[in-house]
């Protein structure tokens, strides 16, 4: 039986625990992420037919501010590649949860959407058009209430799927200004050249315009070279990007 | 640029401000629009500090209070409230 890897992200509070406990049971261990002092916990458990490795990652409202938690959960999805990134939503806050949603799908195509709490939403007069979610966002959208342990099969039937291959999601492509769509496609065969396919060469070429040191710090650390040559080539945009 | 636009420092309790730029830089210009600081988006000014400083915004139904120093680097046109 084949083990698929999947990685838990969200804002802090959206059940992203709840519904790690709820899959995982007991089968899981905590500790830290290597050199850092922010969480991990790790659970492995089976359904239908296929066993499943899952990381809890910290909650976020961004993954670019560089703080340990976002460059956790940053790190985790760009290096780590699981096969599957659920990015857990509060069905009661998802003008801004949303934030966080688009930029992991900027990382990843294998991403399923969960809208959490919707207990919570429902009793509030709250209604969420899940199917118009995942046509704009391009990747399954599913609601549960990981706390009443309700849509728990709904969700692990989209992640099992994505993480198959089964489906292979297109996620919204975020389009921005023209003078930074040039410089991207401007980048993007450097850091094909440089750092291969292995990474999604679009949103390195927009963390390079951003200019994330943190980034390229973990890129240098990742390559185990003192210096990562598509550092010489960042053109010195300061602006920060924004969705 | 539309001269209408004040910063959010100078704007008065209880209106409503449509965002058109955000000139702080740095990772702190990235945590603002992770807030919601964004061009296009409505900050309502929620209260005042007795020495006007910092300043309380309600932004994507989260209230978040800002120094003067990043406020008035946050500019908008009133849009509404009822402090006009
Ligand atoms: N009503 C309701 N509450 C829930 C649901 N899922 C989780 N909660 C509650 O939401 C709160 C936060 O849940 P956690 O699982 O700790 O959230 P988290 O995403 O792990 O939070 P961080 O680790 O801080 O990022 C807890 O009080 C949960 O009981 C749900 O489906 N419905
Ligand atoms: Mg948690």
């Amino acid at each position: 039986m084949r083990t698929y890897t999947i990685a838990l992200a969200g804002n802090p509070n959206t059940g992203k625990s709840t519904l790690f406990n709820t899959l995982t049971g007991l089968r899981q261990h905590t500790g830290n992420w290597a050199g850092k002092t922010v969480l991990m916990a790790e659970g492995e458990f089976t359904y239908g037919k296929s066993a499943f490795r899952m990381i809890d990652l910290p909650g976020t409202y961004s993954l670019y501010s560089n703080s340990a938690d976002e460059e956790v959960a940053r790190d985790y999805i760009i290096f780590e590649q699981p096969d599957v990134t659920i990015v857990v939503l509060d069905a009661t806050s998802l003008e801004r949860n949303l934030n966080l949603a688009l930029q992991v799908l900027e990382m990843t195509s294998r991403v399923v959407v969960c809208v959490n709490l919707i207990d919570e939403a429902k009793k509030r007069g709250v209604r969420i058009d899940l199917q118009m979610i995942s046509k704009r966002l391009g990747v399954p959208c599913v609601a549960i209430s990981a706390r009443n342990k309700i849509g728990i099969d709904a969700l692990m039937e989209q992640v099992e799927k994505v993480a198959s291959g089964e489906i292979s999601p297109e996620p919204v492509q975020i389009p921005y200004s023209k003078e930074i769509e040039e410089k991207v496609k401007e980048l993007q065969p450097i850091i094909a050249q440089t750092l291969g396919t292995r990474f999604p060469t679009r949103w390195i070429a927009l963390r390079l315009l951003d200019g994330d040191e943190g980034l390229l710090k973990s890129l240098r650390e990742r390559m185990q070279e003192p210096t990562v040559p598509v550092k010489r080539e960042r053109i010195g945009h300061e602006q920060t990007i924004c969705h | 640029m539309s001269t209408s636009s004040i910063p959010l420092s100078d704007a008065a309790t209880g209106s409503q401000i449509c965002l058109d730029r955000i000139e702080v830089q740095g990772v702190l210009r990235r945590r603002l629009l992770d807030l919601g600081f964004v061009p296009g988006n409505i900050v309502e000014v929620v209260q005042k500090s007795p020495l006007g400083d910092p300043i309380a915004f309600r932004v994507n139904h989260t209230m978040i209070a800002l120094r003067k120093e990043e406020s008035s680097l946050i500019f908008g046109e009133y849009v509404g409230g009822d402090s006009l």
